[in-house]
Order: C-alpha cells, then structure tokens, then sequence
C-alpha cells in the first residue's frame, strides 16, 4: 500500500477536519478513486481516536443517564422489518385472493403503462411543436438581427435615390413606438457641421407640450447619421419630429438653432 | 488487525442489533459501556460539564435513531465513538454545523480496545509516546484536535511556519502509531 506523497500531510489534516476551501475538494475528488488514501485516511482516524481515548475516565453526572433513557422512551422506532418464513399451509385468501388481487394488479399495471404511453406520446408532439415554434423564432431574430446590424452599421454604403438631375437633399426617417419608448432615427445628406454645433433630434409632443430632445448626434462624411433608443419619458405620443442645428453642448430644454429637417408626418 | 475479545464485539454487535429492533433496553448497557469514553473526550474540548452531556446525548440519540450507522466490519465502536465525539464537541466550540454524518465516518484501529483492560493497556502505551514526543509536536496535535485549530491558527499562535506546523501534525500521529505497532 503506497499514499501519494502529495497528500500525505492534507490527510491528516482532513482526518482532523481541518481542510478547507480548494484543498479540501480536491482531497475528497482524490479520495474518491483512491484505495490505499482512503485506507491511510481510516487509520489516522483511529491514530487520533487513541489520541482521543487518553482522555477517557470521566464519568458523565447520573442524570445524563436518566436524561437520554427520557428522550429514548419518548421516541419509540418500530422495528427493522424482516422477511417473515414463508407458510408451508396456504390459506384459502393465499390460494384465491392473492392470484386474483396479483392478476388485478397486472391488469392494473398495464393500463397505466399505456395511459403512460399515451401520455408520452402526447408529450412527444407537444416537445416537436415547441421545437418547431423554437426554430422558427430563432430564423426571424437572427434575420431581424441581419436587418438592424445592416442599418446600424457605419460601414454599409447609405445611398439615397432622388428625381434625375436632381441634387440630394437632407432628409430624415424617424420610427417611432410610444408603448416602449423605442426610437429609430435615419438621417441622410445632412450639410457637414459648422464649428462648434451639433446636430439634435426633437419630439414634439401631440398634446401641445414642449419638444423633447431626442438625441444629439454627428453626422458622417457622406451625411449619414443614425440615433437609436434615446431616453424619452413614458407614453408620449408623437406629433412631430425635427432636426436643428445647435451649440456643440446641446440645447436640451428647447430648440434654439434653425430646423435642418421637419416632419411632414403620416 | 489483532483479535478482539470475542464476547465483548459480539455483545456490540447485539446490542447494535437489538437497538435496530426497536429495543430501548439495549441502550443502557451500550450506554453504560461507553458513554464515559464521549463525555470524557466532550469535556476535554468543550471544558464544561453542561455542553459535554449535551454531546453525550445527541451521540447517542443519534445511535438511537440511526443504529445502522455503525459498522462493526468498519472499526470498533469505542474508536468510533471516540472520533464522533471529538468531532462534535469542536462542531460545538466553533458553533457550526456538524459537517460529517456519522456513519461516514470510518476509523480503524490496529489494536483491540474491546474491553476496558485492553484499552486501558493501550493508553498507557499512547500517554507514554505522547510524554516521549518533543513539546512543539505534542502541543501542535493536541492544539488540533482537542482545541479544534486549524493549522493555519496554531501556525499564528505559534509563530512557526505553516508547512512545519503541518509536518509536526502528521509526524505525531505517525509516531504514535509507530509506538503501538511495536
């Protein structure tokens, strides 16, 4: 019988339950698949029992005797069962009832088995439909994920067609959902920034109110800008969107610069 | 493993059986034979007579309720006992929950502690290998066990690095077992 050298010391140390943390799982994963380990941990135990047993000598007080013969009465355990012989007289129940309650079990048995067959083939088409269902969501999110990384993506080609002959003209797409405060703004052909201004997006709020700012934003070489999910307040209904030109800080609480792009509406 | 009085395990064996059938008779001889050795070894971790018998009783209740947790082909049942009430007496000194279930524990002893004469003579054997140890081995194994401290904490009581602190640990109960092996 050999102990790996590597946990001589943490058996002892195990055996005193001392271990801890890290050590302590990796000792007991060890322990699991090894013999002589486990056989070297039982005899530091006993090694610590005789440690134990030096102490031995003191009687426990007469009433710790009394105390735990109290709590013994007080929780009475039925008996371990066991096999009782079998007869070697049948009774008439043992020749006639137990065949019939034995073939009424059977019976029994088999109707829930294919009350249970039934049921999991029941669940079998039910897990398919989900599966089924599962698969196509997951074809319509991977391609609505396509569509927004399309969009989104600074590096796709943005090219507006207008009448021939024609020059590009700054426009602006706002969508809109007032039930989750989901915003998506496409710009395009947006004159290059001036010094020191910005581009801001407002809301204007069908009830009359103030605009809402919804965004400040740069627009790229080409004019393109996009603004997604700016923080707006709870079920606004929109009446109009706008873009003007602002300090670089942002206006925030009206607009103060001259509109680049106004909303025609629906 | 030397032979056991056999009257003395067969009389564990039955008592344990007996135990197992629900008699409560059989506590009180049980409880008569070793229960001297659980509070002896409660009183010297715990100090204090009051949580050695609570000890004392949750042991054996535990026997009562459980009596399959001893395994007479797995060690006897003086080391057994021995082991469980040390370890629940440290249990209650830290005040954390028992971390092992009794009958997980598992302890085997190379020499017969059956009868009292027989443990008797053998502790005589371990005091005397405990007397011939260095005082730096012997108070790091009884500051382990009997004080539950981990090695780490006699290591900052003593002062001494971690590694000799675990090295005096093993040592000394390899000696000990060394001492009763002759």
């Amino acid at each position: 019988m050999s102990v790996h050298e590597q946990f001589a010391e943490d058996l002892a140390l195990y055996a005193l339950g001392s271990l801890d943390g890290a050590q302590r799982h990796a000792l007991e994963k060890h322990l699991d698949g090894c013999a002589p380990c486990r056989r070297e941990l039982e005899l530091l135990r006993g090694d610590l029992s005789l440690l134990a047993l030096t102490t031995a000598g003191l009687k426990p007080p007469a009433r710790a005797r009394q105390r735990l013969m109290s709590a013994v009465a007080d929780e009475p355990r039925l008996p371990v069962a066991v096999p009782a012989p079998e007869r070697q007289q049948r009774s008439w129940w043992t020749a006639l009832g137990w065949p019939a309650l034995r073939w009424a079990s059977t019976c029994a048995l088999v109707l829930v088995g294919i009350g249970l067959l039934w049921q999991n083939s029941t669940l079998q088409q039910h897990l398919a439909s989900l599966r089924a269902q599962f698969t196509d969501q997951g074809t319509k999110l991977e391609q609505a994920n396509e569509v927004v990384a399309t969009l989104l993506d600074p590096d796709a080609q943005k090219i507006e067609l207008v009448a021939a002959g024609n020059k590009p003209q700054p426009r602006g797409k706002a969508i809109y959902q007032r039930r989750n405060r989901n915003l998506i703004f496409f710009a395009s052909n947006l004159p290059a920034l001036p010094a020191e201004k910005i581009y801001e997006l407002w809301l204007f709020p069908a009830n009359g109110g103030a605009p809402i700012a919804a965004g400040l934003f740069k627009p790229d070489a080409r004019g393109s800008a996009t603004v997604v999910n700016p923080p707006l307040p709870e079920g606004v209904e929109a009446k109009n969107f706008a873009v003007t030109l602002e300090p670089e800080s942002g206006s925030h609480e009206s607009p103060r610069g001259t509109p680049v792009i106004v909303g025609v509406g629906e | 493993m030397p032979s056991a009085d056999p009257n003395t395990m067969t009389s564990d064996v039955a008592l344990v059986t007996a135990i197992r059938s629900g008699d409560q008779g059989a506590m009180t001889p049980l409880y008569d034979r070793y229960s001297s050795i659980v509070y002896s070894v409660a009183l010297r971790v715990l100090q204090d007579s009051g949580a050695a018998e609570d000890v004392l009783q949750d042991i054996f209740m535990q026997i009562w309720r459980n009596p399959a947790a001893f395994d007479a082909s797995r060690g006897n049942m003086a080391a057994w006992l021995a082991v469980i009430a040390r370890n629940r007496a440290i249990d209650t000194l830290r005040r954390r929950r028992p971390e092992n279930d009794i009958e997980d524990v598992v302890v085997s002893v190379e020499h017969d502690l059956a009868s009292e004469a027989d443990r008797s003579r053998t502790m005589d054997k371990v005091r005397g290998a405990l007397q011939a140890m260095p005082a730096t081995q012997r108070s790091a194994l009884e500051m382990a066990y009997f004080e539950g401290l981990t090695h780490s904490e006699i290591a900052g009581k003593t002062g001494e690095p971690l590694g000799t602190i675990k090295t005096r640990i093993r040592a000394g109960l390899l000696a000990l077992r060394k001492v009763l092996a002759t």
